[in-house]
């Protein structure tokens, strides 16, 4: 395991989650394994936003499933608030769903077609024996922007960016302190993304929730993030804060990885594209890219 | 992979019907023009079979010996009677008992098995999986007639034990069809968010899988049923069971052994049999239809597509709308657009016009950015340039000229051109290969179709090419399969693909929305280097402003089926003159890098 | 692959094994009624307890069944319990009889429903609706009755063919195929019906690919993209399908041989059912469960093979 690139001050404050040494490890056939997660550690702080960003096959998805039960923990630990939630009983799993909730990628299949939009959002509530009901599916429609009638309508009636906050309104259900954010903005319009993200935003300051956001796409996590995570074939090869990783990255991949997203700007463009190659050139880059076949056996 | 908008840019564009109002079931059911006549039918058959008594005019074995081998229409038997003088409509009437006990056991018995094994082992999986598995593949295998007759072996003549065994039959079907399914919910996302907030299994089964599987246990019951009715028949036919009974089956029996004597006979309890099945199997449709209504595109024959572009060139003519931003043409153009309009039939048999008079200019060696958000329409233009889209779109009216001829007005041009002049680059890799031929034999023969020449030729052209699209070990991925190569591998293939036949303009349709940012950079590079030393035009069809910014010359903007904007990048980034332009821009920017 | 090819073999086996000892156990379970039927009404207590033991049917069921499957392994199926023939010799005579009606169905069906499906998918429009309406009356109704039908328009009404009876293909073969033509196009029209409509949605499943949008955009003409592309990758589904005709078929000829009285295995079982001639049933029950292994053997390894995933690893 490489021993990521670590830019001094992450943050003082108290952790609400705690990632240490996570080893995921997937059964495959006839007792092949594939370990997808070579131990990886890092904390999250209340109220702040950590970014997981990688490409394909580095792993971001499965810690962000890890972190919420779906994928097996072979190894390492997982605390929320110093409780550990790794490999517990899956009813005192049930018990901590208040405080860790989830927003997928894909608005289309991530809520119940056959659910109204009421349903969907009193189903955490009823499932954590809260009875407020109503007044509370009001008050969430309200915090992301959709109006009263949504309730009594179902998922195909909206778009992908309204289904999207629904799904944010079914996540901030539970008054949730940790929410993983896993790519909620790839399946979205370009104008869309923007007032979706805006959206986080202006949850994060009102609730004071932290986000584990994941996602490939270094514009968006370079707008939203406090810090940023940088993930590669299942580890962590750099982790910042969000500005010295955006602008002075240490580590060659995530030089690479900035370099090689392309700004709106064909002036700008034309510079990061001198530079980009320039640097290609002077490194002798293992290239993770392709050109190599992969090999079956 | 990174992932792009989930849905392909074309399959948003297509799905514009708006979804019906919810209406109860068994209200679209009658509605639907079979759902009515097929539950009156049944309705009917189960009336008689339970006020049979009241109904018939004789009972099941009284012979009046007047009416034996009578024809239809006697006095008194309506349906003729058979060769021991009992009277069939009598005996059919009599009959219609029998066949839906014996269907209510087939389906209670196979719905009870079936189903709730299914449950069980698409929920919980390993071990009950593979053995409940084994013991269906075996059941599913077998003719239940064989399995049927051992069985009147060992029980003689019985009926219910015979149907209730036809059930165990049968209810395989179940299995397989109600695990699938909730193997499929069971990797819906929704599923994980109800995990994530904490439902128990029990009720995630309850609220989220049972609903799914409803629909399809429904549908698959009536062709059940059906089944069920035909064994029956069956086996009373064959002998196996009881001659004191009124089965259908008997009476078909006794008939056919005298059709000699009474050939009409054999046609009533046959159409007795063939309509209620027939009624199971299109009511079974019907509910198909109207539970899972799934978006079949309609494909509009050929004298109603006339019909309505004729009908919309009148409209146009009416009302001439002037909205074209491009002043002439020039020689240096490769391609041009006019006028194109693209629609799609609706729901109510017209069509929805989801590309609006599009005019689009291409000159040789310029990369021409045609940017949009899904719904936009620009996939839409691409495909019609190579001739490509869906079976259901009906193109209105405009024209594509390639050098000055239009293909829109020639099939046999469009088709020439097509490969040859005019080059494709898709946007996924993997799923545009075909997965049961080689890399060689595909490209090989795209190669060939467009340039005919000796394989030999075609081959080492390729091998070139490949090196020169990055590819560093051609001959071996010339032989290999896709399912072999990475993504990035498979749209060098592709782009080799379409560059090999020297082509004049490249259609490439978000050929790096599916790729990794690492990967997009390098195939990006590749594009530009291949445009400028081929002198190769290109439409690059993208929602990616960074793409846009990083290749293009000039920059078309749509929105909703119309270009908004036009005009050459750096113009365009600096000073948008349209306000969705802005709009479009000022959410990217939000995104954008800061400096490095 | 050869381990798959042996997990094969192995899991065929163990079918064999439990569903003929299921059937057995079906029929020899009820060692006193087998006897009582065999003697007929007048038979005794002392005189069925004497015969149950003549027929061995007093032993242990899996004894008896061990000594059934011995038996099978040399060749010798048992013999009936009325006549003393040898259930194999029986066999042979019939099983020929059936497997021609089966085997000459399945070609034909092979060959219609490819170009049917096919056709009705490519085209589209009102080939393709024919087609599913064809499809769903012929699937509905039961082959018998489609066979009664037949019987009754072209034996009957109109003299074209025989009605009953069947001709030996050594005693004449043109009168082997004149016997032969009703029952085959009874079971045809339903084989061909639903054959037809699997083959027509693997095809249009395949036009859908995108793989097939962009063969078409390099420019290659249709008709070789759907001959050599097409059907190539809707091959799969469609063995599948043809192995579903056959399982289909078998169970057909039984009702077809009762109604054309062709003496073919169908007809012999079911009438040894009747009579409780039980070993008559077993050993077509045995032939019945070969062929249909030997089906879905050769099935799935037509569809490895096709299957360039599986050829590969």
């Amino acid at each position: 395991m490489t021993t990521p690139i670590e830019h001094a001050g992450a943050g003082p404050k108290a952790p609400i989650l705690q990632v240490q040494d996570l080893v995921v490890t997937f059964p495959g056939r006839r007792g092949s394994s594939t370990t997808v997660i070579h131990g990886v550690s890092f904390d999250l702080a209340a109220g702040e936003t950590l970014s997981l960003v990688g490409e394909s096959g580095s792993g971001k998805t499965t810690i962000g499933r890890a972190i919420l039960g779906l994928a097996p923990v072979t190894t390492g630990t997982i605390n929320l608030r110093g409780r550990a939630i790794s490999n517990v009983p899956r009813r005192e799993r049930r018990k901590l769903a208040k405080d860790i909730q989830v927003v997928f990628q894909d608005p289309y299949s991530s809520l119940n077609p056959s659910m109204t939009v009421e349903s969907i959002l009193v189903e955490p509530l009823a499932a954590a024996g809260v009875t407020e009901g109503r007044a509370r599916v009001r008050e969430l429609l309200d915090a992301v922007g959709l109006p009263d009638n949504a309730g009594s309508r179902y998922p195909r009636e909206f778009s992908g960016g309204q289904r999207q906050r629904i799904a944010i309104a079914r996540a901030l259900a539970l008054r949730p302190s940790v929410i993983v954010c896993d790519e909620p903005t790839s399946a979205l319009d370009v104008t869309t993304q923007a007032t979706v993200l805006t959206l986080f935003k202006e949850l994060q300051e009102a609730t004071g929730v932290a986000y584990l956001f994941i996602s490939h796409d270094l514009g968006v996590v370079n707008e939203i993030s406090d810090r940023i995570a940088v993930l590669y074939r299942g580890e962590i090869v750099e982790i910042g804060e969000a500005h010295q990783v955006a602008t002075a990255p240490r580590h060659a991949y995530t030089r690479r990885l900035q370099m090689a997203a392309p700004v709106a700007d064909p002036a700008k463009q034309r510079i990061r594209r001198n530079q980009r190659l320039a640097l290609a050139a002077s490194t002798a880059s293992a290239s993770a890219g392709d050109g190599q076949p992969i090999t079956t056996s | 992979m990174t992932a792009g908008p989930e849905r392909t840019a074309l399959e948003d564009e297509v799905s514009l019907a708006k979804e019906p109002p919810r209406r109860s079931v068994t209200r679209l059911l009658l509605r639907h023009p079979l759902g009515a006549p097929c539950l009156v039918l049944l309705l009917m058959v189960v009336l008689v079979a339970v006020f049979a008594p009241w109904v018939a005019p004789w009972g099941p074995q009284e012979t009046d010996l007047a009416a034996t081998n009578a024809p239809p229409l006697t006095p008194g038997h309506l349906l003729g009677g058979d060769s021991a003088g009992l009277d069939i409509l009598s005996r059919l009437i009599w009959g219609s008992r029998q066949t839906v006990v014996a269907v209510l056991i087939v389906v209670i018995v196979s719905v009870a098995i079936g189903v709730t094994t299914g449950l069980a082992a698409g929920f919980y999986r390993g071990r009950l999986d593979g053995a409940v598995g084994f013991v269906s593949d075996v059941i599913m295998s077998l003719p239940g007639i064989v399995l049927l007759i051992a069985l009147y072996a060992l029980t003689g003549p019985n009926i219910p034990v015979a149907m209730a065994v036809f059930g165990v039959i049968v209810a395989p079907t179940y299995y397989r069809l109600v695990r699938a399914i909730v193997l499929g919910v069971r990797n819906e996302l929704y599923v994980d968010a109800a995990r994530v907030v904490g439902l128990s299994d029990f009720r995630i089964v309850g609220r989220h899988v049972l609903w799914a599987v409803r629909a399809p246990v429904i549908i698959q019951t009536s062709f059940v049923m059906a089944a069920g009715i035909g064994i029956e028949a069956g086996i009373s036919f064959l002998g196996l069971g009881d001659p004191a009974s009124a089965s259908w089956g008997i009476v078909l029996q006794n008939s056919f052994n005298g059709i000699y004597n009474n050939p009409w006979g054999v046609v009533w309890p046959a159409l007795a049999v063939s309509l209620t099945i027939l009624a199971l199997i299109l009511l079974g449709n019907a509910l198909s239809d109207v539970l899972q209504s799934s978006a079949r595109s309609k494909v509009l024959p050929k004298r109603r597509r006339r019909e309505i572009v004729a009908a919309s060139a009148r409209q146009r003519e009416e009302q001439p709308v002037n909205d074209s931003i491009l002043v002439g043409s020039s020689d240096d153009v490769i391609l041009s657009v006019r006028g194109l309009r693209i629609a799609y039939p609706d729901a109510q048999g017209g069509v929805n016009e989801v590309v609006h008079g599009v005019d689009l200019d291409v000159r040789r060696g310029e990369i021409h950015g045609l940017v949009g958000e899904s719904g936009s329409g620009k996939s839409q233009i691409a495909f019609s340039t190579l001739g490509i889209l869906p079976r259901e779109a009906v193109i209105l009216g405009g024209s594509i000229l390639l050098d000055g001829e239009d293909l829109l007005a020639d099939e046999a041009r469009m088709r020439a051109a097509r490969g040859r002049r005019i080059a494709y680059i898709p946007q996924e890799p993997m799923s545009n290969l075909d997965p049961s031929f080689t890399i060689g034999s595909q490209l090989s023969r795209g190669l060939r179709a467009a340039r005919p020449m000796p394989k030999k030729d075609a081959k080492k052209l390729l091998v070139d090419l490949l090196v020169r699209v990055g590819i560093t070990d051609p001959e071996r991925v010339l032989r290999l399969y896709p399912h072999e190569i990475s993504g990035g591998m498979a749209q060098r293939v592709l782009i080799c693909g379409a560059v090999a036949s020297d082509p004049d303009i490249i259609i490439a349709d978000e050929p790096t929305t599916a790729l990794d940012v690492t990967v997009q950079a390098e195939v990006l590079e590749l594009l530009r280097e291949l445009d400028h030393e081929r002198g190769l035009a290109m439409i690059l069809v993208t929602h990616n402003l960074g793409v846009v910014a990083d290749i293009c010359d000039v920059v078309s903007v749509m929105k909703d089926g119309n270009i908004v904007e036009r005009a050459d990048v750096d113009s365009l980034f600096a000073a948008p003159n349209q306000p969705y332009t802005q709009q479009l821009l000022a959410s990217s920017r939000t995104v954008e890098l800061m400096e490095v | 692959m050869a381990f798959s090819l042996a997990k094969r073999l192995v899991r065929s086996l163990a079918v064999f094994i439990v569903v003929t000892f299921a059937v057995f156990s079906l029929m020899y379970g009820n060692g006193t009624g087998i006897a009582h039927a065999v003697l007929g009404l007048n038979a005794t207590p002392e005189g069925i307890q004497a015969e149950v033991v003549k027929l061995g049917l007093d032993q242990p069921l899996l004894v008896q069944y061990w000594q059934w499957l011995s038996g099978v392994a040399h060749g010798d199926l048992g013999n009936s319990f009325y006549t003393s023939e040898s259930v194999s010799s029986a066999l042979s005579n019939r099983v020929p009889v059936t497997l021609a009606l089966v085997f000459l169905t399945l070609l034909l069906t092979a060959v219609l429903s490819v170009i049917l499906g096919v056709t009705a998918a490519v085209r589209g429009g009102w080939m393709d609706r024919v087609l599913q309406f064809i499809s769903v009356l012929g699937t509905a109704v039961p082959a018998f009755i489609i066979a009664i039908a037949l019987v009754f328009a072209f034996a009957i009404h109109w003299r074209v063919f025989p009605a009953t009876g069947y001709v030996s293909p050594n005693v004449s073969p043109s009168g082997w195929l004149a016997s032969i033509s009703l029952p085959v196009l009874a079971l045809l029209i339903g084989a061909v019906a639903g054959a037809a409509a699997q083959f027509r949605t693997a095809v249009l499943d395949q036009l859908g690919r995108d793989y097939v949008r962009t063969l078409r955009a390099r420019g290659i003409p249709e008709r070789e993209i759907i001959f050599r592309n097409v059907l190539r990758n809707a091959a799969p589904p469609g063995l599948t399908a043809l192995s579903l005709t056959v399982f289909g078929l078998l169970g057909g000829a039984v009702f077809i041989e009762q109604v054309f009285a062709l003496p073919g295995m169908g007809q012999m079982a079911n009438m040894a059912a009747q009579i409780s001639d039980v070993p008559l049933v077993m050993g077509t029950v045995l032939v019945v469960v070969v062929i249909v292994l030997v089906v879905n053997f050769a099935g799935d390894l037509a569809i490895t093979f096709l299957n360039p995933k599986a050829r590969t690893r």
